[in-house]
């Protein structure tokens, strides 16, 4: 029983990693219906701006993360501005080939200027310190991690919500000819998502980067992000969040009492399952796009 | 100074010359109609004056300006809202919501509106007070009272064409376009439609540009009457000099005239 939990409260924290990434496509999915598969490398890049900052120009961490998070924002919305709003007579497979060029793009960078060995991020929080909680042990790193997802969803939420910007993004994104119409600009909104993505992606580039930090730290909870996103239905934020949880945990009690080789494995078998039984996700609302 | 006009409009896709030589000119406060077949490019000639299409050539004058060439969100800004043929709202949110949207334009708080965030008492506070009051406003006129926080998208069809038009009105047009507001609705809400349409021309004061099929509606509201054919026009005038036109009778009242008085 005591494992039993304790694998739980490991897979709620893998979640929460996922669920960021998985919140970040889904932003992006939503209003440009692309899968965008460079957001791991976006969030790659935006962590190796705060290392540098930090361990190459001595930057306070109250300074480097913040200013790697408004890189991120930057990064994103320049991004849209230069690559993808110049394809001509886009589609979607030639947007999503887009993403991945910049993807390798991108990942070559952070290779090429930083080299490729294991990082070690001077993180205020190490990932040994650990609290506890009744019997349990939980990462004090795990603790902030679930933090910041939920405050980040509770902002997410408040922002499509309530702000002007976002009710921009609702509207654009269930009718953009309509939004013009109503006197939004939806190529700033476009830009706009692009940043606000980017921005989610890098918050869970960084609060990883204390466990792994080398090059290809992105890969694994990048496509465990998108496929939470796939599973949630690819357009909802809440089925992202959910399937995230639901993928770190089964992955977590997987890996303690089947296999812990095949632990990684388990997610996509969840993928390939969740697809042939319900192909539109568990959360997935139908409504009538008009193009 | 003319209020609205349009002078030697013409557009083609790929072969088809959609639109030749279309010139009209409306005045402030005038009710006018544009007529015209299936196909005969009524709606293409909306989606250029609001910006959508792109005109090959010619000239659209709104308020002392030239607007050809403008992006559709800068042509909403001048003061110019439209509804479509087939309905274009934002399906998955009310009809507060999308009434709401209507007034983005006036929105000055960029990123937080709402009461919710700052407090009853703050500038963003007061302004979506402001906002509401206007939107509650325009439910009362049209009576959507009932509907106001439901989903749009499950909506009657009739229902929605008014949501739709209640959007366009919350951007405080100067001028209304409305792509064949009647199509699909039934007698009833047809009247209904007239009716407003009245209202928002004496009461609100807004110039309407309109498409519809219905003819015995156009020639009740409308003061003047452009049809046309092909892209092309044939004549302008009051509803007695359009309907009597033999060109009009030719090409359109043909059918429809003759199936209603057969009935
Ligand atoms: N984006 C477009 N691409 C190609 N052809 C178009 C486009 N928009 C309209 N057309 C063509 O222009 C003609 C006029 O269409 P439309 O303006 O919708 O007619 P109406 O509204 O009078 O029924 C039609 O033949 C239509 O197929
Ligand atoms: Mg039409």
């Amino acid at each position: 029983m005591i494992d039993f939990i304790q694998m739980l409260i490991n897979g709620i924290a893998a979640g929460s990693s996922y669920a960021l990434i998985g919140l970040a496509m889904v932003i992006i999915y939503k209003t440009s219906e692309v899968p965008n598969f460079a957001q791991g490398e976006m969030a790659l890049i935006s962590t190796y701006v705060a290392y540098m900052l930090l361990e190459q120009h001595q930057f306070p961490s109250y300074l480097a993360f913040p200013l790697s998070l408004v890189f991120a924002v930057v990064l994103g919305c320049i991004l849209e501005f230069t690559i993808l709003r110049r394809a001509k007579e886009p589609n979607v497979l030639g947007m999503i080939i887009i993403t991945i060029g910049i993807e390798m793009i991108l990942m070559g960078l952070v290779s090429w200027k930083f080299g490729a060995e294991q990082k070690s991020m001077p993180f205020p929080i190490s990932p040994y310190d650990s609290v506890m909680i009744g019997d349990f042990f939980v990462s004090t790193l795990e603790v902030l991690t679930l933090v910041v997802a939920l405050c980040t969803m509770i902002v997410l939420f408040l922002f499509f919500r309530y702000s002007r910007l976002g009710m921009a993004m609702k509207a654009t994104q269930q009718n953009p000819m309509a939004a013009r119409i109503m006197g939004i600009r939806t190529r700033r909104i476009l830009m706009a998502t692009w940043g606000i993505s980017s921005l989610v992606g890098a918050s869970a580039g960084l609060l990883l980067s204390p466990v792994i930090m080398q090059p290809y730290m992105m890969w694994d909870p990048m496509l465990k992000g998108f496929a939470a996103a796939v599973m949630g239905g690819m357009t909802s934020l809440p089925g992202a969040v959910f399937g995230a949880y639901l993928l770190g945990i089964i992955e977590n009690l997987f890996g303690g009492y089947i296999s812990i080789e095949f632990k990684s494995v388990v997610a996509f078998a969840v993928i390939v399952l969740m697809l042939c039984i319900r192909p539109s996700g568990l959360f997935a609302r139908h409504y009538v796009k008009k193009v | 100074m003319t209020f609205f006009s349009i002078d030697n409009l013409a557009i083609a896709f790929g072969g088809l010359q959609a639109l030749q030589d279309i010139r009209f000119d409306v005045q402030a406060g005038e009710v006018f109609a544009i007529i015209g077949p299936n196909g005969a490019g009524k709606t293409t000639l909306f989606n250029c004056i609001n910006g959508i299409y792109r005109p090959d050539a010619g000239n659209i004058r709104f308020d002392g300006r030239n607007i050809q060439g403008l992006r559709p969100d800068q042509v909403a800004r001048l003061g110019i809202a439209r509804t479509f043929q087939n309905i274009e709202l934002f399906a998955n949110m009310t009809t507060m919501e999308n009434i709401m949207l209507g007034r983005h334009v006036f929105m000055r708080t960029g990123l937080f509106r709402g009461a919710a965030m700052w407090g009853p008492r703050s500038f963003a506070g007061r302004e979506e007070r402001d906002h509401r009051r206007q939107v509650e406003k325009i439910i009362d006129l049209l009576r959507l009272q009932a509907v106001r926080g439901k989903l749009v998208g499950a909506l009657p069809y009739g229902t929605q064409k008014m949501v739709e038009l209640a959007r366009a009105l919350a951007l405080e047009p100067k001028l209304l376009l409305l792509d064949e507001p009647c199509a699909g609705m039934t007698a009833e809400e047809k009247q209904d439609m007239i009716f407003w349409i009245k209202d928002i021309q004496n009461d609100l004061g807004i110039t309407i540009l309109l498409i519809e099929h219905d003819m015995r509606m156009v020639m009740d509201i409308s003061d003047r009457i452009l049809a046309i054919n092909f892209g092309q026009p044939i004549t302008i005038g009051t509803a007695d000099e359009v309907r009597r036109h033999p060109e009009v009778l030719k090409a359109y009242l043909g059918e429809e005239d003759h199936r209603e008085s057969a009935a």
